[in-house]
Order: C-alpha cells, then structure tokens, then sequence
C-alpha cells in the first residue's frame, strides 16, 4: 500500500507537474540605508506549486524574511523591489498598494513568527474571524462566518466551545493554531508561513509542524515555511531552498537535499546542526558578509572550506543537477560543464589560502 | 514532606554509580525538597478583601545532587520551572521552602547581605546576550564589573590584566580590540563570549548558564558549547545547563533532569536517560525532535495538549492529562472530562457536535480544578438517564477503540442522582521520585516506582 501511494505521488511529483502558484524570477529587494542600499535579496528565482512546502532555510541575515515579506509586497517604505513576482499571472511588483491589499486574505497569507502579540487582546476570537471575513466577503451572513471560522478552527484543534474566548485564554500554541486557522479561513492559495514556531515549546511546535504538514493534503496551499531549524525542515517541507547572503544557494527536493547535499554552505550548516545524534561539535567560522557593500564573486568564498582562488572573484552558475536540486557552486558547474573553467582564470581552480578568520568575525 | 527515602536513595546512587566517571567527584551542593512559590495577588477586588489567590508552585519539591565538575542539564518546556530552580541556586530568587547546601552554608536561609559574597562563586549565564550586557558600558566596565563588586583588585592595571585575560580566555582576541567597545558593536556570539567573560572573570566554582545557546544563530551555537567545554576543563568549573534543547543537553551533560511543572520527573546519566527514557513525558520530548537526517525521520505520536496552567496545576501526576499509557491512580479529576469531550467534538460533524454538547447543561462545571466527584446536569429537554446512557456509551466506544483512551480507567462511577449525573474519579497518588532497578535513573511515575518499591 505504502508503496503504490509513494509511486502515485513520485508520478504526481514527476508527470503531472502542476503550473505554480508562485513564479518569482530574479527578484531583488533592496532596502535604501544612510550607507547606501542593503541588498538583502538579490536575485532569486524559485516557483511554488498548489499542495507544496517550500523551506527556506539560512543564517540570520540572509535576507531568508525579507524575502518572505518581498514577495507580499509587505516591506517597508523606502524599499526597492525589482524582478517578477508572478501569481496566477499578475506580476505582484509594481502593482498599487490597494489592488495587492485587495488579494492578501483571500489569496495571500502570512502567519507571524509571535502568536502572543498578534491578537487583539480586547477581540474575541469570533470577532477576529468576523472582521477577517467581512472585510473581504461582505455579503457572508453571521451564521455562514460562524460556520466556516469553526470549520478552520476544528482543522486546527481548537474546540468549537472556545468560539467566543479572548485571545488571554488561550496558551501560546493554541493562540498560534488560532493565527492559522486565521490566515487560512479566506482559503488563501499561497502563504508564507515566518517562523511559525520559533517561540513555542518543543512538543507545541512538533504539533504545529504536523498542523503545517496536513495543511498540503486538506487544503492544497502553497506554503513557503521560513525557519532557521532543518529538523523541521525535513520534516514539514516537500522542497527547500537554502539562503545565503541574499542569494539562494542550493534549493530542490528536501530530503534529496538533506541526504545528499551539494552546495558546500548547505553541508557546513547541515554539520554545525546540534541534533541527537550529533557526537562533536562542528561549526562554521566567520559570518555571513555585509550586504551593505557591493560583493563579487561567490558570496560563501571567504567561509568555504573547499573554496577556489576563481571563487572569489567568479559568480558560481547555477547548475541542475541529478534529481533535480539546482546549486550555485563553482565545483558542481565544472562537474557539469568543464569548459566553464576558462572562467576562473589561470590559477582559479587552485585552493583558495586559508585565511585565518578570528573570532573578531563571528556571527 | 519526608525527604529520608530521598537522602537513602542518593546515596545508593553514589555507591554503585560506579559507571559514571563523575560518581565518585565531591559533592558541591546539596539540595533538598527545594521549594519556589510565587504568591498571586488576584485583581484589584481580592485585593481589597483580602481575599488570597494561592501560589504559583514554580518549583515544588526538588532533590539534587550536584557533583564538582560535573554538567547538570535542566531540561523541561516553558513553564516547568528550570529556569527558577537554575535562579534559585544562586539566591537570585528565594526559596519559600526547602535547603540548599553549599560550603557547610543554607543557602535558603541566608540574608542577602551574606549571601552576596558567596555569588562571587557562584554565576550566571542568561539567555539574551543581547540584554544581558549594558548598553552604557564599555566592555572592559561590564566584563571587569564583578571585580570592582567584589573588590578584588587594588589598581587599575591589576584590574586591566584581569579583564584581558578573561577576554583572551573566551576567545575574544585581540582583547585590545575589544576592550573600549559597546555591546551593540558585537555580534550575538560575542556577546555571549563578553558574558561568560564576565561570568568568569571572578573565579567561580558554579556557573547556572540559562539557555545560552538559544537566542545564537546555528553557525555559532556549537562554537560558545565547546568554549563552554573548554572553559569547564581550563578553570575546573561546574555547570548547571538550563534548556529546552534535549540535543544539546545530550552532548553537552553528564547527568540530565527533566522537569515538568515544577519537579523533576526522571533523573540519571545522560547516556542512560536517552537511550532507555522512562518517564513518557521524557518519551514524548525525545520523540519531537525534528531531525534533519531523513533516514531517521520517524513517525510521531505526540502527545495531545500543552502544560497546564501552573497556578492550577493537575491532580497527581501533573502529566497525567497528556500521557498516553495514565493509569486509574494517575489524578484523573472533573477537567479531563472536559478536555475529553471538547477532543471528541472537535471531530464531529455540527449537527451531532450540537445533538452531543445539547445532552449536557453547563460544561463550565468541569473547569473547576481539583474536583474528583462532579454532578453533571442534564441540558435542556434532555435527563439525567439520557446523559448516563450517553457517558457510558463513550465509555464503551472507548474500549474498543486503539490507543486505548487512559482517561476511563480513572473513571470509578458514573451515575443518576437528583437529576444529575455524578461522575466519580480515582483516588489520586502522586507519583514520588523514586530509583529504578536496574539503573542510575530516578523516575516520578507510577508505572515504575510503586510496584518496584
């Protein structure tokens, strides 16, 4: 049984590949800074299909939340954003704030990272429901609101007695199911969930992840899960996309990815990764670099521990590898296409000198 | 409380605990049913009449045993009282019960102006190194704070060489280049470095480190564990590790304790806690790791809920009303009625959710806490033998259904009286922490301790 289910979904997976909800090509988000422009995501190209979890995984600083609020158009004032955002053939960037407005909710969802602070303290949980859906189906009756605000709270395990409790009554996890089941009552296509568990207890978030990981199956929303934990990626995400310095590194199928990964960042944050079977401590020296100041070359060069003297000053192609998982990687893209190594010059396959990074430089 | 058996139990753990490197080490604080209540002071009413609100039990009744050298990891959710034990081993909360010995010393019992010479030994790590450094002080003033406080240096350059050894021990280096900086020029893991340069700088013997990974970004995290180790090694130090991370703990402590709401339910070496866990609750914790290997993924049975609510927390064992294998004795009482039809509900389609909640008149009688008889009225147009009839077929769909539902075991009676229906629950024993045959573990749970005892 186990296995035809498997089959069908690898079929699903391969054969009917489904048109994504989200195409984002090249997008770039810079914020404008007294120093001059911080370029938190800069160029990042990736599709989100109905039914899938993207993870989106990095350091803090890799532009990992900005890119989540960039592509709602949900940044602040004396922000850049360039590159196409396509949903269901509206390209997002550029559109007026009041057409956008128009399809968060009904369309696009974003559940916070504090489920304590995002509840108005002096609204019932109904009325919450009731503001949600009369603002964007005016003509819905009271007891259609009540119906469908209970339906999306069953689904996330909050009894239909709690209906007319005040946020204070509920604990941190329930409070965060209720920012769900929030975001998912208009039945939005595509969500961007921003470290939904972060402040949550252990057992709470491993409920939330399963919460997170059924939504596929019941509701065929396209989510992209923004967390700094790989556990959770592993577990909820169907595909994950690696981050770093605004750039996305190595993205594809998320085991694929986590038991074989390609990009050199991708395996230094899998093994500095304290988990139970973890026997030594490994971590990655330095820190990710400022995106203040114009970079060349591949971004992760000055921590890389198999980096190249070409890497430093040669962007890495994205290449596509087997299995599908693409990766930014200068040793991948001569594996792909040797002629490539004209690029890096002379002496740019030779190893790059290990610079001695102080602790001067930690994150 | 009795604290004998306790005593007894501790010692046979130190005779044949031989496996331990640690087992023969010196005992460097004793602590002996250890109890931190906060008091509540209710609204602006209650306060008026005077009326009490009761306590909050942060820590209720805890025994340990901290061994000279050794890493002691507290382990538990939000709320399970580690952090308030952690605090209150170095006096910066007061104990409203219980012992604490240290040096021949109660520190329970001590004055503050007594106690404060002591905390030179002992320190503390907080968890946001963000908010831990003060902002106004350049680092050679916070890191070198403590020994002004203690007034351990004669001049100025004494006190330079001091702060600058403990910045090249941390790894701060050069120090020269961070002696004159804010806090808000470093980066987190600096911070933390500055911290515990701070914790150090004084020449402790204990240092409480409350979650000093956690606020740090992954890259790091293994970075300050291992300067954390080395520091433990260089200046002969004792660590009490206060996380919710169980991967961490794992690595990093020789003996764990997992708490939950305000005790210890399962005490013993860390490589014997992890592979052979004994408390469910320690069980459930393991079990919700996310692991990002996928060839270890494994399907989870998580448990249902979150912690009670400490000021009122359950009857018996504070787990029972999320622990799959409870037994009749386990403190089942009127709320997890409650919580057990609100679970069936949720399930149910609206008509049959309004049919079933229209059988029952006020479910809010439930919620009181602590209550082992409870009478039930019936709704409106509905009786008392309607409702029996509709409890006891739970009951009976219940028995057939697998995993078995723990609640009904503690179920005794379930009857008509007065137009209502009484539904009566097990006496409930509350489990003692108690060791286990066979091993270094201690564990409060009534599957193991009674019938072995």
């Amino acid at each position: 049984m186990a296995t035809t289910t498997a089959a069908a979904e690898a079929a699903d997976a391969a054969g009917g590949e489904r048109e994504p909800v989200l195409s984002v090509r090249d997008l770039r988000v810079w914020y404008g800074t007294e120093r001059g422009p911080v370029r938190a995501v800069d160029g990042v190209t990736f599709d989100v299909r109905p039914g899938e979890t993207l993870g989106l995984v990095g350091e803090s600083g890799c532009g990992k939340s900005t890119l989540g609020r960039g592509v709602l158009g949900l940044t602040p004032t004396g922000t850049a954003l360039s590159g196409v955002v396509d949903f269901k053939g509206t390209n997002l960037v550029g559109l007026p704030p009041k057409r956008l407005q128009k399809l968060r909710g009904p369309d696009l969802g974003l559940i916070f990272q504090e489920p304590m602070t995002r509840l108005n303290p002096l609204m019932k949980i109904s009325e919450h429901f009731e503001e949600a859906l009369r603002t964007h189906e005016r003509k819905l009756s009271k007891t259609a609101i009540r119906e469908r605000a209970l339906e999306a709270l069953r689904g996330m395990g909050i009894p239909p007695s709690r209906y007319n409790s005040y946020p204070h009554e509920f604990s941190g996890g329930m409070r965060q199911r209720i920012m769900i089941a929030l975001a998912l009552v208009l039945r939005p296509a595509f969500v961007v969930a921003d470290e939904p568990t972060t402040a949550l207890d252990v057992l709470v978030e491993a409920q939330i992840i399963k919460i997170l990981a059924d939504l596929r199956k019941n509701f065929d929303t396209a989510l992209v899960l923004i967390t700094h934990n790989l556990g959770i990626v592993a577990e909820a995400c169907d595909r994950v996309a690696v981050m770093y310095a605004g750039h996305i590194v190595e993205q594809g199928d998320a085991r694929e990815v986590f038991a074989n990964p390609q990009h050199p960042y991708t395996k230094e944050l899998l093994r500095s990764t304290i988990s139970l079977s973890t026997t030594g401590l490994h971590y990655i020296p330095g820190s990710p670099p400022d995106l203040g100041r114009p970079l060349e070359g591949c971004r992760f060069a000055a921590r890389c521990p198999v980096a190249m003297r070409g890497c430093e000053e040669h962007e890495p192609p994205e290449v596509v590898l087997a299995g599908g998982v693409r990766s930014a990687c200068w040793h991948q893209a001569l594996e792909a296409d040797p002629s490539l190594g004209e690029e890096l010059g002379k002496d740019g396959r030779e190893p790059l000198a290990v610079k001695e990074i102080s602790v001067a430089d930690e994150a | 409380m009795p604290t004998k058996p306790d005593t007894e139990s501790v010692a046979v753990l130190d005779a044949d605990g031989g496996a331990g490197d640690g087992a023969r080490q010196d005992v460097l604080m004793e602590v002996r049913d250890l109890q931190v209540h906060f008091g509540m002071r209710g609204g602006a009413l209650a306060r008026l009449t005077g009326r009490k609100k009761g306590a909050v039990k942060a820590v209720d009744g805890v025994d340990l045993t901290l061994r000279k050298g050794e890493v002691l990891g507290l382990v538990g959710e939000s709320g399970s009282g580690k952090t308030t034990l952690g605090r209150t081993l170095l006096g910066l909360n007061r104990a409203t019960g219980g012992s604490i010995t240290y040096r021949g010393q109660d520190l329970a019992q001590l004055r503050e102006g007594r106690l404060r010479p002591m905390r030179r030994m002992l320190q503390m790590v907080f968890q946001d190194p963000h908010a831990s450094l003060n902002p106004a002080m350049t680092i050679r003033t916070a890191v070198g704070h403590p020994l002004r406080i203690h007034g351990l240096v004669k001049d100025d350059d004494e006190y330079d060489a001091k702060v600058t050894d403990a910045l090249e021990r941390v790894g701060l280096t050069p120090p020269e280049r961070f002696l004159d900086k804010f806090p808000a020029d470093l980066s987190g893991g600096q911070k933390q470095r500055a911290v515990l340069a701070r914790a150090i700088i004084a020449d402790p013997e204990l240092l409480v480190a409350d979650e000093p990974i956690s606020m740090l970004d992954m890259s790091v995290r293994a970075k300050i564990l291992q300067l954390m180790l080395d520091l433990k090694r260089d200046l002969d130090l004792t660590y009490v590790y206060v996380t919710h991370d169980l991967a961490s703990a794992k690595f990093f402590c020789d003996t764990i304790a997992i708490m939950y709401l305000g005790r210890i339910v399962e005490i013993g070496p860390t490589d014997q806690v992890f592979s052979d866990p004994k408390h469910p609750y320690t069980k459930a914790l393991l079990a919700a790791i996310p692991e990002p290997d996928p060839h270890r993924g494994v399907p989870r049975d998580l448990p249902r809920g979150e912690v009670p609510d400490a000021a009122q927390p359950p009857l018996g064992c504070s787990f029972h009303p999320r622990c799959p294998v409870a037994l009749a004795g386990c403190g089942w009482e009127a709320r997890d009625l409650r919580a057990l039809l609100e679970r069936r509900w949720l399930d149910l389609p609206p008509q049959e959710y309004a049919r079933e909640k229209g059988l029952i008149g006020n479910l809010d009688v439930l919620s009181a806490p602590r209550l082992t008889t409870v009478a039930l009225a019936p709704g409106k147009g509905h009786d008392s033998a309607e409702l029996v009839e509709y409890l006891r077929q739970l009951r009976e769909e219940a028995s057939e259904t697998e995993p078995r539902e723990p609640f009904w075991r503690g179920v005794t009676t379930m009857r008509e009286d007065g137009g209502q229906v009484v539904v009566e629950f097990a006496a409930p024993a509350d489990p003692k922490l108690l060791p286990v045959v066979d091993s270094d573990v201690r564990v409060a749970c009534h599957l193991y301790g009674e019938s072995q005892a």
